[in-house]
């Protein structure tokens, strides 16, 4: 049978959303940006709001983040969207801004911008790929790097003493008065990425109802970076990153009142 | 007559920002020139023309909420001072290379380090050679006025715009921190999107419609052969810049045979030196730069054969000197340039410049 | 016509308001005027100055090594600016404070006792409105009309009442200078 025989609409369980554009991805087999690039794209266009979207891309892994969803974009300095996505939206309230960021770049050099943009409530979504490591620049330690975890920095293992602990930037943000959605999701199973998916349409319809920052941490793999194959990486992150950091919504201005009353 | 005040320098540059039909201010605390911003927040013009203000957490969001707002096509500026603008120095280099239009000013003090809160033009190099890293350069416009600080913002953004180009105005404490009489421009209506693309193309990141490609606002092109071509389209730019936006002002030129080179507050203190030299008896004349980038240097090629000398007067160790030598090295002349100032926040008095010119030239 | 002066004295004696308000009087008289001062932390509690200049012309240098005329408020000003007199100019001084009078013999030196004065008028806040009243009679460069229009530019609205006690104090400074040294 020839394959356009096959490629009939009728037959087609699955479609590609005309958003991904046909750039073939530089991230590795296994990377969980791909998947949360997936879902971005699909809900820009299903919530139909390429006409009004404006993405913040990162130094990382994602710096070309722009080459894949077709949609505005602008390349932020290394940890700076935050600010540079304030500046979009304090002057174009009527868009729909995000920014995408990787751990090093949100937890270790940009923490003051994520700190003040979600403290002044920034009506933006942060998409926080946390994989406790730095993986464009080779795999070194970063903040979130959880504590015995083997880096090209750490080559035996994070040692508190010397490199201090873990930074849990979700539950720090959580604590802050601007957010108004803060949750901490995965995307290494079907479920997984319907929960994540799930998550990230309520950040935007957040940004959209004007309701302040909404943060969707996203526990990630880096299999390069880490030296395992994507199955092994994805057993890891479940046995190892899980338990540091656990799943679930931390803050729904929704349903409960802000953690702090600050 | 339009709007007569007696204002300071850094009030001014507010008020201008706002009439001029700024979309925008994004800023950080610093002496000498916090009364901009305080002024911004207390006229409050988000509720009169819709212009936006915010206060950063640091110089580094500043520059980077710049940024991102002058992606949008928006008419946006900032203002620090030389340690302020030392930490925004990144972000001008990534509004450079991604060619946006937007208006940084520097209100000098004194350095290096935490220096003095006195004013500088210590930070003249700086601003004219880029700063940052990589080839770049700014558009930099140095008022020596009150009504200057006016006038420039304005014409800052006009400058920026037609090139798409960071601009600076490069003033110090003295001139902020001034009162003078000043006329203020008439309101001009901010930009609509629609606007902005008739007059300067849809570059912008305004949300993607159909009917275009998306927008990228990127500094990054990591295929060496487009950098280099992305560099070579910046330095065709700069070019362009060299040959049409040359500004100076002269002050009794005509007969000199000493000219006094000046920008900002030293060209201030200048004059008055003209006026005591020519007292003397002595041609002495005054040369302005207005346009720092591009330094003005087909007016030194003039004057150069038909002088005795330059002495440039900096409040510095001596850094436009550098500029006027090569201009008039470019012009193929030999003549003298000498240099005079004053470091650390202190500005040169009158007396001590015509001393300096006597010294330098007249006593052999 | 071209006035270049300074005043200098204490923070909190209204030196730089006092400079304020002949600028923007010089403004009503359609006059070139610069207002330049000392800033930074020797504002809070040291030395204020301010050196305006009113003229004719375009005004040149804001910034100068020596003046037509001198207000000089504290003994530190008086030690500083003494010698920054041109040859022939003025100075006006409040004893107030002062163990080392001015000395120059080739200057006009006028006494103010502007702060006695300020106290005996029952609001020692008009004294720089006094020795601003003697400084118009020393050198009536500037209508008293136009200085009445430069106060009501210079106070925000809500002080214009103060604007006829301020009156009063420019015109008893007119009226207590006193001469030492005349050339």
């Amino acid at each position: 049978m020839d394959v356009k025989e096959i490629i009939k609409p009728e037959n087609q369980v699955y479609g590609k959303t005309e958003l991904l554009t046909d750039n073939v991805m530089h991230y590795c087999p296994g990377c969980t940006h791909g998947v949360v690039h997936k879902l971005m794209a699909e809900l820009i266009d299903e919530m139909g709001l390429q006409e009004k979207a404006i993405g913040v891309a990162p130094v990382g892994c994602a710096v070309f983040a722009y080459n894949y969803i077709d949609i505005d974009w602008q390349e932020a300095a290394h940890g700076r969207a935050p600010a540079v996505a304030t500046g979009i939206v304090r002057i174009n309230p009527e868009k729909f801004v995000f920014t995408y960021q990787g751990d090093g770049d949100l937890a270790s050099i940009g923490a003051a911008e994520i700190i003040h943009a979600c403290n002044r409530g920034e009506n933006i979504l942060v998409v926080f790929i946390n994989n406790g490591i730095y993986g464009m620049t080779g795999g070194q330690m970063a903040p979130t790097t959880i504590e015995r975890m083997v880096t090209s920095t750490t080559p035996c293992g994070r040692d508190t003493e010397l490199n201090g602990y873990p930074l849990k930037m979700t539950d720090l943000v959580a604590q802050l008065p601007g957010t108004s959605y803060v949750t901490r999701q995965s995307a290494q199973s079907a479920p997984a990425v319907r929960k994540c998916k799930r998550a990230l349409k309520k950040g935007i319809k957040n940004v959209l109802d004007k309701k302040g920052t909404s943060f969707v941490e996203v526990v990630s793999t880096c299999n390069s970076g880490w030296k395992m194959t994507p199955v092994k990486a994805n057993e890891w992150m479940e046995e190892n990153m899980f338990p540091f950091y656990p799943l679930g919504d931390m803050k729904d201005s929704e349903k409960d009142k802000p953690v702090s009353n600050n | 007559m339009g709007d007569l005040r007696l204002m300071k320098g850094n009030e001014v540059l507010a008020e201008a920002a706002i009439r001029c039909g700024c979309d925008g201010y994004f800023g950080y605390p610093i002496t000498p020139q916090s009364e901009v911003m305080e002024m911004l927040m207390f006229r409050e013009p988000w509720n009169e023309t819709g212009m936006k203000v915010l206060q950063a957490e640091s110089e580094v969001a500043a520059i980077n909420m710049l940024y991102g707002a002058a992606a949008t096509g928006k008419k946006v500026l900032t203002s620090s001072s030389s340690p302020g603008i030392s930490l925004m120095a990144e972000g001008i280099s990534y509004i450079a290379g991604a060619e946006l239009p937007c208006l940084v000013i520097n209100v000098q003090r004194g350095g290096p380090g935490l220096g003095t809160i006195q004013p500088s033009q210590a930070d003249y190099s700086q601003a004219v050679k880029g700063g940052g890293h990589g080839d770049y350069k700014m558009i930099v416009l140095a008022p020596s006025s009150v009504q200057e600080m006016n006038d420039f913002v304005d014409l800052a953004f006009e400058l920026a715009f037609k090139y798409r180009n960071p601009a600076m105005i490069l003033t110090d404490g003295a001139i902020g921190q001034m009162m003078e009489k000043v006329e203020l421009s008439d309101y001009k209506k901010r930009w609509t999107d629609e606007e902005v693309i008739e007059k300067w193309g849809s570059w912008a990141t305004t949300g993607k419609p159909s009917s275009r490609e998306r927008n990228v606002i990127t500094s990054l092109e990591l295929d060496s052969e487009k950098m280099e071509a992305n560099n070579q389209r910046f330095q065709k730019k700069y070019r362009q810049m060299e040959a049409e936006e040359q500004r100076y002002e002269t002050f009794q030129i005509e007969d000199a045979e000493y000219v006094l080179v000046a920008f900002g507050t030293s060209a201030r203190v200048c004059q008055k030196s003209v006026e005591i030299a020519r007292e003397k008896g002595l041609k002495v004349g005054l040369l302005r730069p207005i346009s720092l980038f591009p330094f003005p240097k087909n007016i030194i090629g003039e004057l150069a054969p038909k002088v005795k000398g330059f002495l440039s007067v900096e409040m510095n160790a001596g850094q436009m000197v550098e500029d006027i030598k090569l201009a008039v090295h470019e012009a193929g002349c030999t003549r003298r340039v000498e240099f005079f100032g004053r470091m650390g926040g202190i500005i040169p008095t009158p007396g001590e410049v015509v001393d300096a010119l006597e010294q330098n030239f007249l006593k052999e | 016509m071209n006035e270049e002066l300074i005043i200098a004295g204490f923070g909190g004696q209204g030196v730089l308001s006092m400079g304020k308000i002949l600028a923007y009087s010089g403004i009503m008289e359609d006059k070139e005027v610069t207002w330049f001062p000392s800033y930074g932390p020797e504002m809070r509690g040291g030395t204020a100055n301010v050196t305006v200049i009113v003229s004719d012309e375009r005004i040149s240098s804001p910034i100068l090594h020596e003046f037509d005329t001198a207000i000089i408020l504290n003994q530190q000003s008086l030690d500083k600016f003494e010698k920054a007199v041109k040859p022939g100019g003025t100075l006006l001084y409040d004893p107030n404070g002062i163990v080392n009078p001015p000395t120059r013999k080739d200057i006009n030196i006028y006494k103010v006792e502007g702060t006695k004065t300020a106290v005996e008028m029952g609001n020692p806040k008009v004294f720089n409105m006094i020795v601003f009243g003697s400084y118009l009679k020393v050198k009536p460069i500037l209508k008293i009309d136009n200085v009445e229009k430069g106060l009501e530019k210079s106070l925000p609205e809500r002080y214009h009442k103060l604007i006829p006690l301020n009156l009063e104090a420019i015109k008893k400074g007119q009226e207590i200078v006193d001469a030492v040294n005349v050339v």
